[in-house]
């Protein structure tokens, strides 16, 4: 498979007061094109900084994000992101807020109707398309996220604890969605949580990062088949490997 | 922001109004009444040196019919109208710049601090001297009261734009000028219109204390005539017309805020 997301020895600094702070210390991955992987560390270990470094948020202070072969260097239609906070429009309804990136692009209105239908009906808000955010629940407006995300077709997701705000139940519903719609519309996915059985239950392959400085620690192979199911959540291997990465995570 | 709710609403573009609280409205009522029966009594009673209510609507009704309390209102409310608009309509985008580029706030923002601890009114001696005693110094004073309230807030507003929503907007593959359009204007909005409440609030004020130093018309002017002939009923029926102006265009005002921010969380 080829690679599609490549960080090549990605160092990001942040200058405080006195001195600098390293956040993210010679982080090198290469990410294969479809591939879905999570990234988990402890808090501060420099997760954000490399997901907003490969969105184009953030620049890094040494080395370099390859997209596609090509260096990013600013936010691009070819890379989607999905917040922790949602970071929908509240003033928009959940089809305008699809519409947005589609509007932005110049796409005409029937199309962008047509498309927006679309990835509203895929992740299951197609009674709610007029509604505004402040009327859904926390995993609509999280649906709503990726559903806008999706609709400018990017070939890359970047997602920061996108489910990190919702309750446990909701979490497991929207695992399970978000893995559906990635078998019906595969992109690849980069993901970032705390929860360590989130972390194994969705990925390919698991980067385990450490703090001070942030960087890479270990990358763990998930070697289990898609669908994944409930029966597999159960299953002794998933349970051998979230025990990995559970000692990876914590006695660092 | 707000926990999300547990469960969704059915879809509703448009918030319904809410239904109007008549246990609320007829306990408004009943206090109103109260006060006017507390007034008679004590009025009629001698106890103060107030005229009764029969007397200030003998008056109201004489006011209305020889068209004087028209005139007033209408002067008033010129003044206070044009004033407010300039003044909203300047601060807007000057509020903008202020919040979008560092630099003009950082060269604007002392003057602004300055004159906002400056009552309105103190500028009206120098407004006089130098724009003369006709309609202009006060009209500029009451653009500089409501200018000063609503470039504070629009620049509050646009500078407090949630990060991560322009973070949203910018992956999505909009550039500067969408950004502003889209999503810094409706973000900013409701603090905006806060401002702008705010400014219409001082505006008022400031026009009727305007009124009673310098002019020849207009509800502010009434009462210091009044006062010479020791008029109380006209005071009255003035005062009670420069609460009910004021009240009608605040909850006018307010009445446009909930429209535009329909689709704000409120708690
Ligand atoms: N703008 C900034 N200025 C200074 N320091 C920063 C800045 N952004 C991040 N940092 C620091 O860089 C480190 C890594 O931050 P980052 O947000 O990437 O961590 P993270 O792994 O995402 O943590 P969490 O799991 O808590 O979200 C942190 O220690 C943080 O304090
Ligand atoms: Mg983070």
């Amino acid at each position: 498979m080829q690679q599609k997301i490549v960080f090549k020895n990605v160092t990001r600094r942040f200058d405080l007061r006195d001195n600098t702070f390293v956040a993210l210390d010679r982080f090198s991955l290469d990410v294969a094109d479809g591939e879905f992987i999570t990234v988990v560390g402890p808090s501060g270990c420099g997760k954000s900084t490399a997901l907003n470094i490969a969105a184009g948020l953030l620049a890094p202070s040494d080395g370099e994000v390859l997209v596609d072969g090509h260096t990013v260097d600013g936010p691009g239609p070819e890379r989607g992101m999905i917040f922790q906070q949602y970071a929908l429009f509240p003033w928009l309804t959940v089809r305008e807020n699809v519409e947005f990136g589609l509007r932005v692009k110049g796409e005409p209105a029937a199309r962008r109707r047509e498309k927006a239908s679309y990835f509203i009906d895929l992740v299951g808000l197609g009674d709610f398309a007029d509604a505004l955010p402040k009327t859904l629940s926390g995993g609509m407006k999280q649906r709503c996220a990726i559903a806008r995300a999706y609709a400018v077709d990017p070939s890359v997701l970047l997602m920061d604890e996108p489910f990190g705000a919702l309750d446990a139940l909701t979490r497991v519903q929207m695992q399970d969605q978000l893995l559906e719609t990635w078998s019906r519309e595969r992109r690849t996915v980069m993901f970032i949580t705390h929860d360590v059985d989130e972390a194994v239950y969705l990925a390919n392959r698991v980067i385990v990062m450490a703090a001070r400085p942030g960087r890479l620690k270990e990358i763990i192979t998930v070697d289990l088949p898609y669908p994944r199911t409930e029966e597999i959540r159960l299953s002794t291997e998933f349970t051998a490997i979230r025990n990995r990465v559970w000692h990876a995570v914590y006695h660092q | 922001m707000n926990a999300p709710p547990k469960t969704a609403r059915q879809p509703d573009r448009v918030a319904k109004a809410r239904a109007p609280d008549f246990q609320g409205l007829g306990l408004n009522f009943v206090g109103l009444v109260a006060g006017i029966a507390v007034w008679w009594v004590l009025t009629a009673s001698g106890a103060v040196g107030l005229p009764p209510p029969p007397d200030v609507a003998r008056k109201f009704v004489d006011l209305v019919a020889n068209g004087q309390l028209a005139t007033d209102i209408v002067s008033s409310l010129a003044r206070v109208l044009s004033g407010f608009l300039i003044g909203v309509i300047l601060a807007i985008p000057v509020g903008f710049v202020m919040g979008w580029y560092k630099v003009a706030r950082s060269l604007i923002e002392p003057y602004l601090q300055f004159f906002r601890m400056i009552p309105p009114l103190a500028i009206i001696p120098l407004a006089i001297v130098t724009m003369g005693i006709d309609e202009t110094p006060k009209i500029f004073v009451i653009f500089l009261a409501s200018f000063l309230a609503s470039v504070v807030a629009t620049y509050q507003g646009v500078i407090s734009v949630d990060r991560t929503m322009i973070n949203a907007a910018r992956v999505l593959g909009a550039k500067d000028l969408t950004i502003f359009l889209r999503i810094v204007i409706p973000a900013s909005t409701p603090f905006i219109l806060v401002g702008v409440r705010i400014g219409l609030g001082s505006a008022w004020a400031t026009l009727v204390a305007a009124e009673l130093i310098a002019a020849q018309t207009g509800l502010g002017y009434r009462m210091q005539q009044a006062q010479l002939y020791y008029d109380l009923p006209t005071i009255f029926v003035s005062l009670i017309a420069i609460g009910i102006l004021g009240l009608a265009m605040d909850r006018l005002l307010l009445a446009i805020e909930r429209r535009l921010t329909v689709w704000q969380e409120r708690a």
